[in-house]
């Protein structure tokens, strides 16, 4: 039978006033909560661990396995931090579905601080969203009044605060040791791991560090038990998850299904490519995965199918691009990006994402060398495995897979520039008329 | 001493005011001992203080920068390598309206190269820069995680979805007009540079509940969902659990509860108004000290200041 759709985080989100704590009770909101504070904190970890959910944020890494690596408490603080910097590029799951069920993430938080032993998590929030910030300040507001924050929450005995916090744009916050220095008041950098955090996390202490999505599937796995979580999805990639629809396709926005549905299965519900027009190529996970083609159609979206394939499943962010947009300039584009969030700490990708960027304007502009494109993954080479942290990784994933499948734009690069051979106006997504030469945007300055 | 109107431009060799005036820096520092009651080392109020000082002036200036240092017990240096690490944080005076387009691969594709350039060629500015008449600061920004809605323009951080030339340039003339202009997923109408500072150091404008929840893009697979009956599996386990515990009324509850876990007082458990505060009441989280004393100790802290300056030399 083909996968259909599992709404679980998506249930809520077309209720009126979705965002209320009213809305969320209505549907069945914090019954979670409630049924955790009636266990051990150690079987709700258990719990998370035996349901295989894995790391909503890209890495995927066991959530459960996260919290059970906290050392056995000693006395001090130990703290949740919640990663709602999404700004992977093509990844748009976070924001949404804290501007429509806000009590989705809080309840998850609570649930998790319990497990954990935590009774004061932070929120970091990336401060280009201010809507978003607002619903999450008073959907923090509205919890507490409710009596599901501060003191003895429900008459547990459980204490836990939340501190909201908005980042200041830095795409680099997105990782997790540089969103925990940039939340101690810090540039945000990478740290060098061990210590990781759960060892000597915030302020050094122990700390859990989740995505959004992740902590929001919390509260259904306490209400539904692991089974019910590993009823959906396959055997390692359980559960429901946000797929994210974007570019040239007929109807985006957000899927949520089991791990392990298929793009052609996605593309068939979202009324397929637009119109008169054939899927090129796309990123299963954002554009720090590596770029598939129509060939990975059918290959299942897990992570273990997804890697086994060549690629990442990551943040499920699926943008989407058809005959008409130029790889090069796709490519370059994203180039730009990591050069220009590059943290500047450690040297390959401080300097690799310069030249970089340097070699992939001149192909753009149809002015590459010959030699070009072996120094391309040359400098790639240089970056993956040696940077600092995975935005160095993550930078030359689009690189080197369109390399390797669509090497002939690249050469074609030394003699034709990419505008030439792919006119930006087929691929908008309205008509105009370009009013500048190749490859010159007006007011950029250099 | 020549002295820099602050909100004008920077002129070179012109030296800047370094401190507020008493009053300004008392309203100031009152909000800036809330903000450091929210967090369990002070350090961490940075980011927070430099959205206000933003709130203030419009912009990280010099004044603002000497005022987190006082603060925070940092050298000026030390709070100018943490405003220059962020974009958001502004290193000349600001347009009353930041209008960003995203021009990031997806975004620039569906047309976002097209938006930026009618609108730099219509407002005759390039990449942070600011209109004459100081109402728009001109921006092309990375991913704001809206890409179902390709291509998007944020206004002073405000989704302006599926964005054309021609509705990306009605959305800055209406600005530059002053008449109100309303995201397409946000507030009623777009706040200023300076509002939208103070909500971001974590002060609430009151206005969470304005706007939709959720814009089509985002329902398009719920809907579906709903059209198909595609649902998730029920959640039999809890159900399970909720028929035993009824089969064992009246004496529910668990353990470790001192009341019954599954209820709460009925004064707060009204559906929608609940958590509505009072009037006079405290109405946001940043009113209040979030610091409990088991965040820290002052052996952590001594232990932590060593491990930053550690990493600061």
């Amino acid at each position: 039978m083909a996968t259909t759709l599992a709404p679980v985080l998506t249930d809520t989100w077309d209720a009126d006033r979705s965002w209320t704590l009213g809305a969320y009770e209505r549907a069945g909101g914090y019954r979670g909560l409630r049924r955790a504070l009636g266990m051990q904190a150690a079987d709700v970890v258990t719990m998370v661990k035996d349901s295989g959910l894995r790391g909503r944020g890209g890495a995927g890494f066991p959530t459960g396995m996260k919290w059970g690596f906290l050392p056995a408490p000693d006395g001090g603080p130990r703290y949740l931090v919640v990663n709602a910097d999404e700004s992977e590029p093509g990844t748009c799951k976070d924001i949404p579905l804290m501007m429509a069920s806000p009590q989705h993430l809080i309840e998850g938080m609570i649930i998790t601080s319990y497990a954990i032993g935590c009774h004061h998590a932070f929120l970091y929030v990336r401060g280009e969203v201010l809507h978003v910030y607002r619903r999450l300040q008073r959907a923090i507001e509205e919890a507490r009044a409710a009596g599901y924050l501060g003191t003895n929450i429900l008459g547990s005995g459980f204490d836990l605060e939340i501190t909201l916090h908005s980042g200041a744009g830095a795409y680099i916050c997105g990782e997790e040791t540089a969103l925990l220095d940039s939340l101690e008041g810090l540039r945000g950098q990478p740290r060098l791991k061990p210590p990781f955090p759960a060892v000597a996390g915030l302020y050094a202490r122990p700390t859990v560090v989740n995505n959004v999505e992740s902590i929001a599937s919390v509260p259904g796995i306490v209400r539904g038990g692991a089974d019910w979580f590993k009823g959906m999805g396959t055997e390692r990639s359980t559960g429901h998850g946000l797929f994210s629809l974007s570019g040239h396709v007929t109807r985006p926005g957000q899927y949520e299904a089991p791990l392990g549905i298929t793009l052609r299965e996605l593309l068939d519900m979202a009324g397929g490519v637009r119109e008169g027009h054939q899927l090129k190529f796309w990123t299963p996970g954002g554009s720090s995965t590596p770029l598939f083609t129509a060939e990975h159609l059918d290959v299942p979206l897990d992570y273990e199918s997804v890697g086994a394939a060549g690629s990442m499943l990551g943040t499920r962010a699926l943008q989407i691009f058809d005959e008409t947009t130029s790889v090069v300039r796709a490519v370059t584009r994203w180039t730009e990006f990591y050069k220009h969030e590059s943290c500047g700490k450690c040297t390959p990708c401080r300097e690799g994402t310069y030249w970089l960027v340097q070699v992939l304007k001149r192909i753009e502009a149809g002015q590459g060398t010959h030699a070009d494109i072996d120094l391309l993954l040359d400098l790639c080479d240089n970056i993956l495995g040696r940077a600092f942290c995975a935005l160095g990784d993550g930078a030359t994933s689009p690189i080197t897979s369109a390399v390797q499948y669509f090497r002939e734009e690249f050469e074609a690069g030394t003699h034709t520039p990419a505008d030439v051979l792919f006119p930006p106006e087929h691929s908008s997504l309205f008509t105009y008329a370009p009013r500048r030469g190749r490859a010159a945007l007006a007011g950029v300055h250099a | 001493m020549s002295v820099e109107e602050i909100g004008g431009a920077r002129i070179p060799g012109a030296t800047h005011r370094t401190s507020f005036d008493d009053e300004t820096r008392a309203r100031l520092s009152a909000d800036a001992a809330v903000i450091k009651a929210r967090y369990p080392q002070e350090r961490s109020a940075l980011l927070p203080l430099l959205h206000l000082v933003q709130s203030e002036d419009g912009y990280v200036s010099p004044r603002g920068i000497a005022f987190c240092a006082a603060e925070l017990g940092l050298t000026t240096a030390e709070v100018s390598a943490v405003a220059t690490f962020y974009t958001q944080y502004k290193r000349h005076p600001n347009g009353d309206y930041t209008v960003g387009v995203c021009t990031n691969t997806l975004c620039a594709v569906m047309g976002g190269d097209a938006i930026w350039e009618e609108l730099s060629d219509h407002l005759g500015v390039g990449h942070d820069e600011t209109t004459e008449d100081g109402a728009i600061t001109l921006e092309r920004i990375e991913c704001n995680a809206a890409c179902d809605y390709a291509p998007v323009v944020m206004v002073n951080w405000e989704f302006f979805d599926n964005q054309t030339p021609d509705s990306a340039r009605d959305v800055v003339e209406a600005l530059r007009a002053g008449t109100p202009v309303a995201p397409t997923r946000g507030a009623d109408h777009v706040c200023t540079f300076k509002e939208m500072s103070r909500v971001l150091a974590g002060f609430s404008d009151g206005r969470a509940d304005e706007g939709v929840g959720a814009g089509p893009a985002t329902l398009r697979g719920l809907e579906l969902a709903r059209q198909e009956g595609w649902t998730a599996p029920p959640f039999t386990d809890e159900e399970r659990t909720r028929a035993a515990e009824q089969a064992r009324t009246p004496a529910r509850g668990t353990p470790r509860a001192a009341a019954p876990a599954g209820e709460r007082p009925a004064s707060a458990a009204e559906p929608t108004p609940a958590g509505t505060p009072a009037p006079g009441a405290e109405q946001s989280s940043a009113e209040r000290p979030a610091v409990s004393e088991r965040d820290v100790s002052a052996e952590q802290e001594q232990r932590k200041q060593s491990s930053d300056d550690a990493k600061e030399s």
